[in-house]
C-alpha cells in the first residue's frame, strides 16, 4: 500500500476574485510515505500535523516551508494495540486525534485514551481501558475535559485533572445501542455538542442537563462520518456520510446578519457582536423543533456516488474527500 | 506491456503437465491509472442512471457526451502520464510511463472512431468532416514540424515549407495552407499568378456541411463541377513551372500516386484514407467506408509491413464489426477497463445484439465482471467494482457475494462500509458472517462492548449469549465485573440474550431493587437461564439477600434454591466431593444455614397474622 500525507496549497481562502468563476486546482505542494491506513488528522500549530494510524501509530509530521518539504517530527509507536492475555498483541487502529497545542489526545479501536504532549516522548497519561468497546472519536470540550464518542452509543466526558480512570459523566440515547462516529463542540457554546450515529442521525446535546439529546435529527442514510461546526460562524453545522452526501445545515435567521465572507477570519474586526451570534444560537441548535422555518438544509453534492469520508471548513473554504479517491475544494462557501 | 496473460495452449495428449504462467491485473496498481478508474466510474454510474426515456435526437446527444467524457477522462490520464514520464530519472519508470502513455493514446484514437462511427452514426457528409478531426487530433507526429516553420522568421525560405502546406491540404486544413501560401506568393512575384488560382480553387472547395444547408445531391453536383474546373488548370498545364503546386493540384485531385507519396507527411493508412475519400468521395456513406479502407490499407502499407494489432482493430471498426473490434481489443490490451466500459457504452446504443456467450451472460455483461473482478484484488479500488456489479443483471450478484467476503478488513471502518454495501443489497448471509468475524476478533482482543455492538449489528442472539457468557467467565474469575459501564447501559439490547438477563440482577441489586433482583435470580436458575456453571455464583450472590434484615424470599421461593442447591452438590459424585477445597464445602455450608434461616424467619412472618 501506498498511502501518503499531502498537502496542498489552495490559493488564497477568503479573496475572492471579482471575476469569481475560474479557479485555480489545488496544488500539490509536498507529500510524504505513511504507513497505514490515515484514520484521523490535524493541524497542532501552523507547522505541524499529527496523524492516527490504522496501525495504531501515532506521528506529528513538520511542514518546512522553506523547501517545501514534510518529515516525521515526532512519533509515539504503538500509542493504540490490542493486550491478549495481558501480552501485547498487534496495534489497534488510532481513530481519531484533537490536538490544543501542546497537548494531542488519542482514542482508539482498543478502547484507549491517550494523552500526549508534542516533544515529550512518553505518553504523559494513558487511560487502559477507558471503554470496553471502540472509541470512534474525541474532541475538547474544555481545557480539561474531553468528550469521546463509542460504538456503544455512548458520549462520556473525561475530566482530565482527576487522576481515576472513569468518566465524570456518561449520556447516550435509549433504545438501540446505535454507534456514535463523530463529536463536535459548539465553538462559543460550550454545552452545546453534537454527535453524528451509524444510522446517519445528527444528535444534538445540551450537557449541562440530561443525558438525553435535545434533537435528534434523521439526516443521512447510513453512517455519519463527521460533523463540524462551522469555526467562526457556528450557526451552520456541516455533516457527511457514507450515504455520498454533505450537508450543510443552516440556523441562521436573520438574512441581514449575515456576515460578509469575504474578510479573512479572524484578524478583521468582528462582523457581529457576539451577543447576537449567541441570542440566535441558543435557540436555533437547542430548539427542540426544527422543522420550523429557522434551519435550511442543503445537500452540497449533487450527483452523489460513494462516501464523503471526511471534510473541514474555514472561513468561506470548505475541504471534503470521498472515495472516489477525489477532494473536493469550495472556496465560495456562503457566496 | 500488452499482454496480461499467458496461458499454455492444451495441445499434446492428456499426460503431458501443462505450465500456466498466470499474472495479476498490473495495471491496476499504476498509480496514474487510479484516476482513470475513478472518473470513469462516475461516468458509468451517471449513463447507468440517465434518462432512458429520452428517444432520438436527445438521448443520441447524451450518448455522445458520454463517449465525450469518457475520451477527455483517457486524455487527462495521458496527460498526468506523459508529465510523469518526463520528471522522473528512473530510465525504467519512464519507459514504462511513456508505453502507457501510447497505450492511451491508442485507446484513445480508437475509441474517437467507435464514437464517430457507432455512438453517433455520422451520416455521410458529416461522416467526412468528423474523420478529419480526428486525423487532426490524432496524427500529431508533424507538429513539431509544422510549429518550427511557423515560428520561423521567415517560413517561406524555410527547407520544410512545402512539407508543412503539403500536411495543411492533407488534412484538409484549406485556409491554414492557404495563408501559408500566401506568404511564399508574396516573396516570389513571379508565381503570383499560379498561387491565385491555386489559392481560389482551394476556397471554392466545396465541403460537406454540418447543418442542413444544402442537400448531399447539391453538395456532389458542386463537388463534381470544381474536380473538373481543378482538373482543367492541371491538364492546361498552369502548375507546370512550379511542382509543388502541381502536386498540391494532383492531391486536390485526389490523385492516388500524388497522394502516397506524401507517405512520410500521414504516418498512417488511414491518414491517407481520409485524405483519399477528402479529395475523392467527400459524400462517402458509412457502408461504404470498408472498401476504401481495405484498399487504402493495403496501398500504403504496401506488403512492406503487416498490419499492427491497432491497425486490425481500426480496420474492424471501419468495417462496422462491432464485435470484432471488441474481440481484438480484448486481446491487444492488458486490461479489461477499455473493452468494459466502450461495450457498455455501445450497448445503451442499442447496438449489440445480445448473442449469448457459452455461459449464459451476454458479452456486455461478462466484460464488466472481469473488469471489477479485477478491481476487487486492489486494496482500495474494490469500492469502484461493487458499482460495476451492480449493473450486472444476471450474475453480478452472485460475484458481489464471493468477492465481498474477501476483503481484508484491517480497520472497523472498513468494516463498516463493507457491511454497509451489504445491508444495502439485503445480502444478510454476508453480513453475519463479516460481524462475526469482527466480533470474534474483538472477544479475542478483549473488547468484549466492540463485540456486544457487532452482534448486536447482525442482530445475532446467539453470539450475543456468547459474549455475555465471557462476561460471566470474568466475573467468576476476577470477582467483579471489568466493564461495568457496559452493563449499566445494556438497555434493551438485554433482550436479545437470555444470559444478559442476568446482568440485570446485577443492576437491580446494585440499585438496592431487592425483591425484584431476588425474583430475578429465582427465574435465572429454575428456568435454567443461567448456565449450571454459573449456580454456585448465583447463590453465593443470593447470600446477602438472605441475610438482609428485610426478609426478601418467601417460603416458596426459599425451597426453591434449597432444591437447587441440592441439585447442585447432588450432581457431584463422591470422589468430586473430596476434592472440593475447605472454600467450596464451606460456601455449601453457608448457604444451607443461611436459607434455613430464612426458612425459619419466613414461616414464621407468613404465619403472623397481618395487622391487628
Amino acid at each position: 500500500q501506498d498511502n501518503r500525507i499531502s498537502l496542498w496549497s489552495v490559493g488564497d481562502v477568503g479573496n475572492v476574485d471579482l471575476d469569481g468563476e475560474y479557479q485555480r486546482d489545488p496544488q500539490l505542494l509536498c507529500d510524504i510515505r505513511h504507513d497505514g491506513d490515515v484514520m484521523d488528522m490535524q493541524f497542532l500549530d501552523q507547522e505541524r500535523i499529527v496523524v492516527a494510524s490504522s496501525t495504531g501509530t501515532v506521528t506529528v509530521f513538520r511542514h518546512h516551508q522553506n523547501n517545501q518539504t514534510l518529515s516525521a517530527n515526532q512519533r509515539w509507536e504503538k500509542a493504540h494495540y490490542h493486550v491478549d492475555q495481558d501480552t501485547t498483541c498487534g496495534g489497534a487502529p488510532c481513530t481519531g486525534v484533537i490536538c490544543n497545542n501542546p497537548e494531542i489526545v488519542t482514542v482508539g479501536e482498543d478502547g484507549r485514551i491517550n494523552l500526549f504532549r508534542a516533544d515529550q516522548k512518553d505518553a504523559v497519561r494513558t487511560i487502559d481501558n477507558a471503554d470496553s468497546s471502540t472509541l470512534h472519536a474525541v474532541t475538547f470540550l474544555r481545557t480539561t475535559e474531553i468528550l469521546t464518542v463509542n460504538s456503544i452509543g455512548q458520549l462520556k466526558i473525561w475530566d482530565l485533572r482527576q487522576q481515576r480512570n472513569e468518566p465524570s459523566q456518561i449520556f447516550s440515547l435509549t433504545g438501540d445501542r446505535v454507534p456514535l462516529h463523530c463529536v463536535d463542540r459548539h465553538p462559543n457554546q460550550q454545552h452545546i455538542v453534537a454527535t453524528g450515529g451509524q444510522d446517519g442521525m445528527l444528535s444534538i446535546w445540551d450537557i449541562r442537563q440530561g443525558s438525553m439529546p435535545v434533537s435528534l435529527l434523521n439526516a443521512h442514510e447510513a453512517e455519519m462520518w463527521e460533523v463540524h461546526f462551522h469555526p467562526s460562524n457556528p450557526d451552520h453545522l456541516f455533516t457527511c456520510s457514507e450515504d455520498g452526501s454533505l450537508w450543510h445545515w443552516d440556523t441562521s435567521t436573520d438574512i441581514s446578519e449575515k456576515p460578509s465572507f469575504l474578510h479573512q477570519g479572524g484578524r478583521s474586526t468582528t462582523y457581529f457582536s457576539h451577543s447576537t451570534i449567541n441570542q440566535s444560537v441558543v435557540s436555533a441548535w437547542l430548539s427542540n423543533d426544527p422543522t420550523k422555518d429557522r434551519m435550511k438544509i442543503t445537500n452540497l453534492i449533487p450527483n452523489q456516488t460513494l462516501s464523503v469520508n471526511s471534510l473541514d471548513i474555514l472561513g468561506p473554504c470548505l475541504v471534503y474527500g470521498t472515495d472516489a479517491e477525489a477532494i473536493y475544494v469550495n472556496r465560495q462557501l456562503f457566496a | 506491456a500488452l499482454m496480461g496473460c499467458v496461458a499454455g495452449t492444451g495441445e499434446g495428449g492428456p499426460s503431458s503437465p501443462r505450465v500456466f504462467v498466470v499474472r495479476r491485473d498490473q495495471d491496476i496498481y499504476i498509480q496514474t491509472l487510479r484516476k482513470l478508474f475513478n472518473e470513469s466510474h462516475g461516468i458509468f454510474i451517471g449513463l447507468q442512471r440517465s434518462e432512458e426515456e429520452l428517444a432520438g435526437k436527445s438521448r443520441k446527444a447524451q450518448l455522445v457526451q458520454v463517449s465525450k467524457n469518457y475520451r477527455s477522462v483517457i486524455r487527462a490520464c495521458m496527460e498526468d502520464m506523459h508529465q510523469a514520464a518526463i520528471s522522473t530519472r528512473d530510465p525504467a519508470l519512464h519507459s514504462q510511463y511513456s508505453t502507457q502513455v501510447s497505450i492511451l493514446s491508442a485507446m484513445e484514437l480508437i475509441w474517437n472512431l467507435c464514437e464517430i462511427l457507432f455512438v453517433e452514426a455520422a451520416a455521410a457528409g458529416p461522416l467526412l468532416l468528423r474523420l478529419l478531426d480526428w486525423v487532426r487530433l490524432h496524427v500529431c507526429d508533424v507538429d513539431n514540424m509544422v510549429r518550427e516553420v511557423l515560428s520561423s522568421e521567415n517560413p517561406s525560405k524555410h527547407e520544410l515549407f512545402w512539407n508543412v502546406v503539403d500536411v495543411f491540404v492533407l488534412q484538409g486544413r484549406m485556409d491554414e495552407a492557404r495563408h501559408l501560401l500566401s506568404k511564399e506568393a508574396s516573396a516570389n512575384p513571379t508565381s503570383v499568378n499560379m498561387y491565385r488560382i491555386l489559392d481560389d480553387l482551394m476556397k471554392k472547395m466545396p465541403v460537406p456541411s454540418l447543418g442542413n444547408t444544402q442537400t448531399l445531391t447539391e453538395m456532389e453536383l458542386k463537388w463534381q463541377h470544381w474536380h473538373e474546373e481543378c482538373q482543367r488548370y492541371l491538364q492546361d498545364g498552369t502548375f507546370a513551372s512550379n511542382s509543388h503546386m502541381e502536386s498540391i493540384c494532383k492531391i486536390l485531385l485526389g490523385d492516388e500516386d500524388a497522394i502516397l507519396e506524401k507517405k512520410e507527411l500521414m504516418t498512417t493508412w488511414y491518414h491517407f484514407l481520409v485524405t483519399r475519400l477528402l479529395y475523392s468521395h467527400p459524400t462517402v456513406k458509412p457502408m461504404e467506408l470498408r472498401f476504401y479502407a481495405q484498399a487504402c490499407m493495403d496501398l500504403f502499407l504496401g506488403g512492406e509491413s503487416s498490419p499492427e494489432p491497432l491497425d486490425t482493430i481500426l480496420m474492424a471498426a471501419f468495417e462496422f464489426e462491432m464485435h470484432q473490434v471488441i474481440k481484438e481489443c480484448s486481446i491487444a490490451l492488458s486490461n479489461w477497463w477499455f473493452v468494459a466500459h466502450l461495450t457498455d457504452l455501445l450497448d445503451h446504443c442499442k447496438l449489440l445484439q445480445s448473442h449469448n456467450l457459452y455461459f449464459g451472460s451476454n458479452m456486455r455483461e461478462f466484460l464488466l465482471l472481469e473488469y471489477a473482478s479485477g478491481l476487487f484484488s486492489h486494496h482500495s479500488l474494490w469500492q469502484l467494482g461493487v458499482d460495476y456489479f451492480d449493473h450486472c443483471p444476471e450474475y453480478g450478484r452472485v460475484y458481489l457475494e464471493l468477492h465481498i467476503e474477501r476483503i481484508p478488513l484491517n480497520t472497523e471502518q472498513k468494516a463498516l462500509k463493507v457491511l454497509r454495501i451489504c445491508e444495502q443489497r439485503q445480502m444478510h448471509e454476508q453480513v453475519r458472517s463479516i460481524c462475526k468475524i469482527m466480533a470474534m476478533k474483538a472477544l479475542r482482543n478483549n473488547r468484549l462492548g466492540s463485540a456486544l455492538s457487532w452482534s448486536i449489528r447482525a442482530k445475532d442472539a446467539a453470539f450475543a449469549t456468547l459474549i455475555s457468557d465471557r462476561f460471566l467467565k470474568d466475573y467468576c474469575e476476577r470477582g467483579c465485573f471489568s466493564d461495568l459501564d457496559l452493563i449499566d447501559n445494556l438497555g434493551p439490547s438485554m433482550l436479545l440474550s437470555d444470559r444478559l438477563t442476568f446482568l440485570e440482577f446485577h443492576r437491580l441489586y446494585g440499585e438496592k431493587r431487592f425483591s425484584e433482583a431476588a425474583r430475578l435470580l429465582l427465574m435465572l436458575m429454575t428456568a435454567h437461564i443461567a448456565p449450571c456453571s454459573f449456580w454456585m455464583t448465583l447463590l453465593t450472590d443470593a447470600l446477602p439477600l438472605l441475610e438482609q434484615k428485610e426478609v426478601i424470599f418467601s417460603a416458596e421461593q426459599t425451597y426453591e434454591l434449597m432444591r437447587c442447591l441440592e441439585d447442585l452438590t447432588a450432581g457431584k459424585s463422591d470422589k468430586q466431593r473430596f476434592q472440593d477445597d475447605d472454600v467450596e464445602s464451606m460456601k455449601v455450608e453457608m448457604l444451607r444455614l443461611a436459607l434455613a434461616r430464612n426458612l425459619a424467619r419466613v414461616i414464621v412472618k407468613e404465619g403472623t397474622l397481618e395487622g391487628s
